[in-house]
């Protein structure tokens, strides 16, 4: 197979790097998760370089996106980052949001608010939990999956989804949530801390988790501003930057939550980030939980961007024609002919979509901002100098989620 | 949409981003520094974009990074405007930019024609250049002179055409068909 390093292409550095040999990680591997593969220039056990090799799971989502309407994409957007897909419905929609300028309903921005967390809290967990697996610890993995359960169980009753929610639409959201929602939700609250304690006690003092992950990968905060890291890995690295605090969208600038910061930008440092962000998390949820304002989900129907409610629909001829002018191929809803980037903080770092409209209901241009395309950029400068089996680690902290790199 | 729009601006200019004074000294800034008709500036929403000519582009985003502030590349991206209503130019490239310490966030954006599709790269400025760079050129083959490796990075290496551009179709021209396939035996 015929690899390239970086550096080194002269005849006489060839052969001063002959003693360098190289190893093939992935695509098919169980520590990359999903399909990544990055070629290894190995000096002995120690990496020389790492060039990471992307694009095995593209599958045009962008060009996708230029084809489905602003409500067909948000099925598009689930199959991004998978591991929390109900961030990426909001996202979305709140880029598409911003650009027809429609302000949600309180109600409607406080469910958003409460599952955009429950998404960062089992997103994170995952993270966590795999980074623990490919380290060797399957316990903690399994604390970890046994609340991912019941979150999804959450987002079922939402949306009768598990993974692939598709629970937004432009102006409100797919079904209103009832009183089974908030008490899953309260018992979920209730629970978390003693599964969260347990997964703390079993690693953060835990001596073969520390060495494998405390001062591998180190990042620094102008390496980190630099090279665009966002989200818990460029908060690991000591920039105070959250979109939830900075740029507060939602409802986010009625809670009070804190943001989770470190200096080291280690493995270590990231863990702990993503851990003590769950547990803000659940502070928010807890809050909006609590003080869910009552009223209607989706946006007015005059303004001509929600479809009208089933029954309606059914009933009465009003009902009728709105949803008609809505679904109709020839109508849809106008959007101006500008262009707008709207960003959310994912759980993984700054989500954002910046959207050209050309007035009809389908976007001229959907791009799409992943946070894990820039992060996967950023492994071979963590990894120089490391072990190879310190690659696994680095790997799992960065949580790439490869359908979202690749898009 | 007409009234809901109305009120939507009147709230919208209720509620500035508090780094909007800071944008606009920097756009004062960038037009005492390149000249009036150099820098066009347009808004939408928060939006804030400049339009540059691409010849002084490079000058623009070095000046944006060194004199003002803007530390933080958050994306590159690039629009084929070929269907575009009222649309004068094919292409256009986007940086967003933004400031970590005070979150103000400015879209720098250059119009491209063909046949000459480059802009120069930024990869000095801001190390998160290189695959966003990789991956304009990829999708719309707009090349970034000066870029350390300007190969193609989501598709094969092989393939021949630019996708995202608005001329090519979404099923493909069967480039699929056409690629080599290995067998066990051959591999």
């Amino acid at each position: 197979m015929v690899t390239e390093t970086r550096a080194g292409t002269g005849q006489a550095e060839q052969a001063e790097r002959e003693y360098l040999w190289t190893l093939n990680f992935g695509p098919q591997h169980p520590a990359t998760h999903t399909t990544l593969r990055i070629v290894l220039t190995l000096d002995g056990e120690r990496v020389v370089d790492a060039v990471p090799d992307i694009g095995y799971l593209h599958s045009g989502f962008e060009k996708l996106g230029e084809h489905l309407d602003y409500n067909q994409y948000v099925v598009v957007t689930d199959r991004m980052n998978y591991i929390s897909p109900l961030a990426n419905n909001i996202a979305w929609h709140c880029a598409v949001e911003k650009l027809l300028g429609i302000e949600l309903t309180p109600r409607c921005k406080y469910i958003r608010t409460i599952l955009a967390e429950l998404a960062r809290i089992s997103d994170h967990l995952l993270c966590v939990g795999a980074a623990a697996l490919d380290l060797g610890a399957m316990t903690a993995f399994l604390y970890a999956f046994n609340q991912r359960e019941l979150l999804y169980e959450i987002f079922e009753l939402v949306c009768g989804a598990r993974f692939t929610t598709s629970y937004t639409r432009v102006g409100g959201l797919m079904y209103d949530v009832d009183e089974r929602f908030i008490a899953r939700v309260r018992e979920f609250i209730k629970q978390f801390p003693a599964a969260h304690a347990n997964i703390t006690r079993l690693l953060n003092r835990n001596r073969i988790f520390i060495d494998r992950t405390k001062g591998i990968g180190v990042l620094s905060r102008e390496d980190a501003i630099n090279l665009g890291c966002t989200g818990p890995v460029a908060r690991a690295s000591g920039v105070t930057r959250d979109l939830r605090k900075d740029e507060p969208y939602l409802a986010y600038a009625d809670f009070d939550f804190k943001v989770v910061c470190m200096k080291e930008g280690d493995c270590y440092a990231r863990y702990l980030v993503r851990m003590a962000e769950m547990l803000e998390s659940l502070k928010i949820v807890e809050q909006a939980i609590e003080n869910l304002p009552p009223g209607p989900v989706n946006v007015d129907v005059g303004t001509r961007v929600v479809l009208p409610e089933k029954p309606k629909v059914y009933t009465t001829i009003e009902g009728l024609i709105q949803q008609f002018e809505v679904i109709m191929s020839n109508r849809g809803f106008e959007t101006p002919v500008e262009e707008c980037y709207g960003a959310i903080e994912s759980p993984n770092g700054e989500l954002g979509f910046y959207i050209v409209a050309d007035g009809s209901d389908v976007a001229y241009r959907a791009r799409c901002r992943p946070p894990s395309f820039i992060h996967f950029a950023v492994f071979p400068y963590l990894i120089r100098g490391h072990m190879v089996s310190d690659v696994v680690a680095v790997l799992g902290s960065l949580n790439i989620i490869a359908a979202e790199l690749d898009r | 949409m007409g009234e809901a729009q109305v009120q939507d601006k009147a709230e919208a200019a209720a509620e500035q981003p508090a780094w909007l004074d800071f944008v606009e000294q920097t756009i004062a800034a960038l037009r005492a520094r390149f000249g009036q008709e150099a820098i066009e500036e347009s808004r939408f929403r928060d939006n804030v974009r400049v339009i540059v000519p691409a010849t002084k582009v490079y000058e623009v985003l070095a000046f944006l990074k060194n004199e003002r502030g803007f530390d933080f590349l958050v994306d590159i991206t690039a629009v084929d405007y070929l269907h575009y209503p009222n649309a004068r130019d094919r292409f256009a490239v986007i940086w967003s930019l933004m400031r970590t310490d005070n979150g103000a966030r400015l879209f720098v954006k250059t119009f491209l024609n063909e046949p000459d599709l480059t802009v120069p790269t930024v990869f000095d400025l801001w190390k998160a250049a290189d695959w966003l760079e990789r991956e304009v050129y990829d999708m719309f083959g707009i090349r970034f002179a000066g870029h350390p490796n300007l190969k193609r990075i989501l598709l094969p290496e092989e393939f021949s055409a630019y996708p995202l551009r608005k001329d090519y179709p979404l099923r493909g021209r069967g480039e699929r068909h056409n690629f080599r396939r290995l067998t066990r035996e051959q591999s």
